[in-house]
């Protein structure tokens, strides 16, 4: 499994888009390319290895300081393009190791940085366009947050391979004085805990969870597929609020969600007391 | 007969840091123009904590304290970096977002509510995972949908300091003020130590981590606002301050070329000296803004 | 993690007020007490250390042996010790009685 770490993003990348190189002047790691998605055109965003990078530690597809800044600048080109007219989707194509994990990156604020590319994606939604997350792979903590967690919709592939978590297992059960075999017994009494893409699909978060045939290699059938599923999103995101409340609305989100959502609502009562 | 001495300053400074978030949101907010809401009498707790064996807190982490300051509608959010490092989970999260959003309902309506955060924190509380990751990139959004009508001013105080995915929450702010003990940082020297090794950053080295993390060298090399002493009195001036000032002409994450610029600049064959961010990056804080 | 109960039946004493003080840190805990509107104290403990049901007994049976007051005590605990369980309670009745 992690030996396919952070390639299924590259594949997807270049079998909706046609492209497999970066814009001129971007580094190695982020590829942007416009490309058909039914009647119109999309952006298409993804952070990618790139053993070139001048940055020793954002080297194996993490969002480090360089892609986050072109992260930002690319989806903020598309919003100045579409300023005055349809406002196109913005597809972040997900399959990242984390974070970039550095010393030149914490001195050089890399909070900062993935703050930036964050408000970028959220600031394209907040205008009108629909930003759709596609989690191919991998989509952890820090660098989910930058590049794919302020989207409208969020698809996964349905595959062992996709995990969405605020920690790698091994991390995680370093820092937590678990061994591995405990925290996936773990997960499977605690549905936020697990690192299977089924039970986050029971957090109400996901739009729609995909059965790929052999996610690895895409095909023109699968192909199909998944931009049938983009295009379903675009259409639901454009039917919605430009927020993230549909993240609350969803039947297993008022399910597992509960004890937040009857925190806002008391929120909400007690604000107007006045 | 002697003339009275008086007293040094120190004797007549009151420790912010030795407060805990109820007593830190109260020391900011006009005496006797606040409320709490979803207080620890409500008992909106955790879920998640006590099926693993861990106490929750009553308010789950979180303070929200509504009211003016220096007059102006103001929210102050507060995380409390006593419990669980400040952690975030479902419902201190879900508190975070809620008094956000409805301070922008607030702007929308024409009232115009200024918010404050209190980042005591380690970022995504991991007994809750993935819902305090989601609860995270809910601030965010939150966060940017207040921006638009007031300011978000943060403040980190210390001893916990701001770590983890809610330093992106810092990031977006529109003021960040910071005493000399905190720390702002997206990772902690602990977790780059584990994920890159010793000789990337050795986290015992604690003068390595603030000359990197440090309140002093985030202001000094214009990520952070100002740099304030411990003190509830200088720290609620500063907070009053930004209030009066409104929303900056732009906020720092936009400002994306200056930052392209400022990465491409940089010399990365070795690691970077924090010191020499200081001269290049601080000669303007911000496009068009000399302070 | 442990649910304890106790009840003080002769704690008559209206009050008026509420108080919450303490933070659940490791070795700490919170304390949230309010009128109960009825005779007699009742309290619940929430905590993450199992065993100790004998050693709170014996805190509480010393605090209302001082204390009459009619509240309905909480607590989240995580460790503390019956020293600082003490220093919690007789926090909490100086809020009330200010």
């Amino acid at each position: 499994m992690s030996g396919q770490v952070a390639l299924r993003g590259k594949a997807w990348f270049e079998a909706l888009t046609g492209r497999n190189s970066p814009l001129e002047g971007d580094p190695g790691s982020v590829l942007t390319a416009d490309a058909r998605l039914g009647n119109e055109t999309a952006r298409f965003l993804c952070v990618v290895p790139n053993p070139a990078s001048r940055f020793p530690c954002a080297r194996q597809g993490e969002v480090g300081l360089e892609e986050a800044y072109t992260l930002a600048m690319r989806v903020r080109e598309a919003m100045e393009q579409d300023a005055n007219g349809n406002k196109r989707p913005v597809i972040a194509i997900v399959d990242l190791k984390s974070q970039a994990y550095g010393r030149r990156e914490e001195t050089a604020a890399i909070f900062l940085a993935t703050a930036t590319a964050a408000d970028a994606y959220a600031s394209a939604r907040m205008k009108g366009h629909p930003v759709i997350a596609l989690v191919v792979g991998q989509a952890i903590s820090g660098g989910f947050l930058t590049h794919g967690y302020q989207a409208n919709r969020i698809l996964a592939f349905d595959d062992s391979s996709v995990v969405i978590h605020a920690m790698h297992k091994e991390a995680a059960a370093r820092i937590t004085l678990r061994s591995v075999a405990d925290l996936d017994r773990l997960g499977h009494q605690i549905a936020p805990m697990s690192y299977d893409i089924h039970d986050f699909a029971k957090l109400g978060l996901l739009h729609a969870l995909l059965h790929v045939a052999d996610p690895d290699t895409p095909s023109p059938i699968t192909v199909a597929q998944v931009q049938k599923a983009l295009m379903d999103a675009v259409a639901d995101a454009h039917a919605g609020s430009k927020d993230l409340s549909n993240r609350l609305t969803s039947e297993d989100a008022r399910a597992m969600r509960k004890a937040g959502l009857a925190a806002r609502a008391r929120m909400q009562e007690q604000w107007r007391h006045d | 007969m002697s003339t009275p001495i008086a007293a040094p300053a120190f004797v007549n400074r009151h420790s912010f840091i030795e407060l805990d978030a109820r007593a830190r949101a109260q020391s900011l907010m006009d005496p006797g123009s606040w409320r709490e809401l979803v207080g620890p009498f409500d008992r909106m707790e955790s879920p998640w904590l006590p099926l693993q064996g861990i106490a929750p807190q009553s308010d789950d982490g979180c303070v929200v304290l509504k009211g003016t300051i220096a007059g102006a509608p103001s929210v102050v959010i507060a995380l409390e970096g006593g419990f669980q490092a400040g952690s975030m989970g479902e419902v201190s999260g879900a508190k975070m977002s809620a008094a956000l959003d409805l301070a922008t309902q607030d702007s929308q309506n024409g009232k115009k509510t200024t918010a404050i955060l209190l980042l005591e924190t380690g970022g995504v509380r991991l007994q809750e995972a993935n819902l305090g990751l989601a609860a995270i990139a809910e601030v965010m959004a939150s966060i940017l949908a207040l921006r638009e009508h007031a300011p978000i001013i943060t403040v980190i105080a210390g001893t916990v300091g701001c770590f983890g995915g809610l330093a992106l929450a810092a990031g977006l702010s529109s003021y960040i003020v910071m005493t000399r003990e905190a720390r702002l940082g997206m990772n902690g020297p602990e977790v780059i130590e584990q994920e890159s090794g010793i000789e990337e950053f050795d986290a015992s080295d604690r003068g390595l981590i603030w000359a990197i993390n440090g309140g002093e060298q985030r202001v000094a090399m214009g990520v952070a606002d100002e740099l304030v002493l411990d003190d509830t009195q200088k720290i609620s001036a500063a907070v009053q301050s930004y209030v009066k000032a409104g929303l900056p002409q732009v906020h720092r994450s936009r400002q994306v070329e200056l930052y392209r610029q400022r990465m491409a600049a940089l010399d990365t064959s070795a690691q970077i000296d924090p010191l020499m961010l200081r001269q290049s990056w601080n000669s303007k804080t911000r496009e068009g803004d000399t302070r | 993690m442990e649910l304890l109960e106790f009840d003080y039946p002769s704690a008559v004493r209206r009050v008026a007020r509420k108080a919450h003080v303490g933070v659940v840190g490791s070795g700490d805990m919170e304390v949230l007490m309010e009128p109960a509107g009825q005779d007699g104290a009742h309290v619940s403990i929430r905590t993450s250390v199992n065993g100790f049901g004998g050693s709170w007994k014996a805190v509480l049976d010393r605090f209302f042996s001082r204390f009459d007051g009619a509240v309905r005590i909480h607590i989240n605990d995580a460790g503390a010790t019956p020293g600082s369980v003490m220093l919690r309670l007789e926090q909490a009745v100086e809020v009330i009685e200010r």
